[in-house]
């Protein structure tokens, strides 16, 4: 399944030449492949010029320059088109330059910055598109549309417009090597295409509903990804089934007015408990709040990942063991990168016997997660007394209040932050 | 010593705050969402966006205005590591 192949034909004056990585078993730290990836590079050729849609990695360059050249010629080339700068899309480019110095390079506003930082070559020329802008290759028209964000900055899609080939980067792409190439003819690939979408996408499903809002109404005769196979039979059922994807896995239930605060704990000795209670408590004491207490002890597999998805605000407590937090509450900390959290509250608390760090480095944790803090976090020496669980009780409270905008627009000074800070280290 | 309101607008929360000092100072005490990184004006992490009150903020340094060009930020975005409140009232989106 994996022997390559010559340069394929995708469509009319369309060639696949990209390259095939069967022995790839992990990708870029991140993902995991049961059978490797294909680095998809594809040659359109016009009346008026030959274009080249994205490269591929530097290690896999000879056999993208082989396919290429049985295709065209270097002199040919009049547009290279890179909708993606990571590595493996853009490893071949400066050779490819170097052979075709004539061509034109277009990319988004956003990749030029990656562009100069990924590819060194000096004086690099280059030009920026935008949603709109085309490139005529005479009979054939070049059109391109930003999609920011799937999965960076500088992502877009190119659409052949008289074709409906949409190239379209990493989005609708999948880590599967087959050499038969078209969706219709290599293996069972729905794994890896969801298991993509899901390590890839999903922190960026905001980003993946408005491109589908985009790329739906031009009805792709044929997407052609930047990873996996080339989707030519229904391609416009995996532009719905991204929009399913881009559903949250876990619909949040509070209803439409009630926020959702998840208070997660761990406990060595029963006293984080203790406090995690009193945070719950304090916290259902507002109206329009449902309060969820999950322990994290014995949860490795459960879906909090998903439940934090759709969740308003998330507490964390955690005793503080050598210095820090335990690594049950790190791991979940940890996943989070799987989802968007910006914006959503968080806050700390929990017991220590001597030095009591982990509730800072939990707080630390969830700013830079860009989670707003609004309420200090409660500490308490062992044994919470009925003071410290008063205390947590209001942490609920306020964070609860801080959900439901119920919070009166207070004035604080400078100095007093500073000596609260003071009384609480 | 003149005085600045800064206020938090996801937060609701307004501090009064000696002039000179730097919004990323602001931002920590009270646990808004700005993140940072460097704190030393390079990457950009902290760019901030001022609702209103830019006329109360310090002028951008060639180096933040380099980092904000780069990063393809907005007239109203600052990093808030490096710009500072003169006075008057300040509302940032934070």
């Amino acid at each position: 399944m994996t022997r390559a192949p010559d340069a394929v034909e995708i469509a009319p004056g369309t060639h696949w030449i990209g390259a095939l990585d069967p022995a790839l078993r992990e990708f870029d730290i991140i993902l995991k492949t049961a059978n490797g990836t294909t680095y998809n590079s594809y040659c359109v050729r016009g009346s008026d010029g030959v274009a080249i849609i994205d490269t591929v990695k530097a290690a896999h360059a000879d056999e993208f320059f082989k396919r290429l050249e049985q295709v065209a010629r270097y002199d040919e080339i009049s547009v290279i088109v890179l909708n993606h700068l990571e590595p493996d899309h853009s490893g071949a480019l400066p050779e490819l330059m170097r052979r075709a110095p004539q061509a034109k390079l277009y990319i988004s506003a956003k990749a030029q910055l990656m562009l100069k930082a990924l590819v060194r070559v000096a004086n690099l020329e280059y030009n920026v598109v935008q949603t709109g802008d085309h490139v005529s290759l005479g009979d054939r028209t070049l059109r391109f549309f930003s999609t920011p964000f799937l999965h960076w900055p500088d992502t877009q899609c190119t659409l052949i417009e008289e074709q409906g080939i949409l190239f379209s980067g990493d989005v609708f792409g999948c880590h599967f090597c087959d050499a038969r190439l078209f969706n219709d003819k290599v293996g069972d690939f729905r794994f890896s295409f969801e298991y993509y979408y899901q390590h890839i996408m999903r922190p960026f499903r905001e980003y993946v509903l408005e491109a589908l809002s985009l790329l739906e109404p031009l009805e792709p005769k044929l997407i052609a990804p930047a990873h996996g196979p080339i989707l030519r039979d229904a391609p416009q059922s995996y532009m719905q089934r991204y929009r399913q994807l881009a559903a949250p896995l876990l619909h949040n239930e509070a209803g439409a007015n009630t926020k959702s605060l998840l208070v997660f704990y761990i406990s060595s000795y029963g006293n984080t408990a203790l406090m995690a209670q009193a945070v719950a408590e304090g916290a259902e004491t507002e109206e329009g709040v449902r309060v969820s207490l999950y322990d994290l002890q014995s949860s490795g597999d459960l879906p909090f990942v998903d439940l934090i998805e759709e969740a308003d605000g998330i507490a964390f407590g955690s005793p503080t063991i050598n210095g820090d937090a335990v690594k049950p509450v790190w791991d979940l900390l940890s996943s989070l990168a799987l989802i968007k959290v910006s914006d959503k509250l968080g806050a700390a608390f929990g017991s220590y016997g001597w030095s009591g760090e982990a509730i800072n480095m939990i707080e630390d944790r969830l700013r830079g997660l860009k989670l707003r803090v609004p309420v200090k976090g409660v500490r308490a020496r062992l044994i919470p007394t009925e003071e410290e669980l008063g205390k947590c009780r209001d942490l609920g409270k306020q964070l609860a209040q801080h959900l439901t905008g119920n919070i009166e627009r207070r004035v604080i000074s400078m100095t007093d932050l500073l000596t609260q800070e003071q009384a609480h280290a | 010593m003149p005085k600045a309101n800064v206020t938090f607008e996801k937060t609701g929360l307004t501090v009064n705050v000696p002039a000179g000092t730097r919004l990323i100072e602001i931002s920590e005490k009270v646990g808004a969402s700005i993140t940072y990184g460097c704190r030393e004006g390079e990457c950009g992490s902290c760019i901030t966006k001022i609702v209103s009150g830019m006329e109360h903020m310090s002028e951008r340094s060639v180096l933040e205005d380099k980092v904000l060009q780069e990063n393809m930020a907005g007239r109203d975005n600052r990093l808030a590591c490096q710009a500072q409140v003169l006075g008057g009232d300040i509302v940032v989106k934070a």
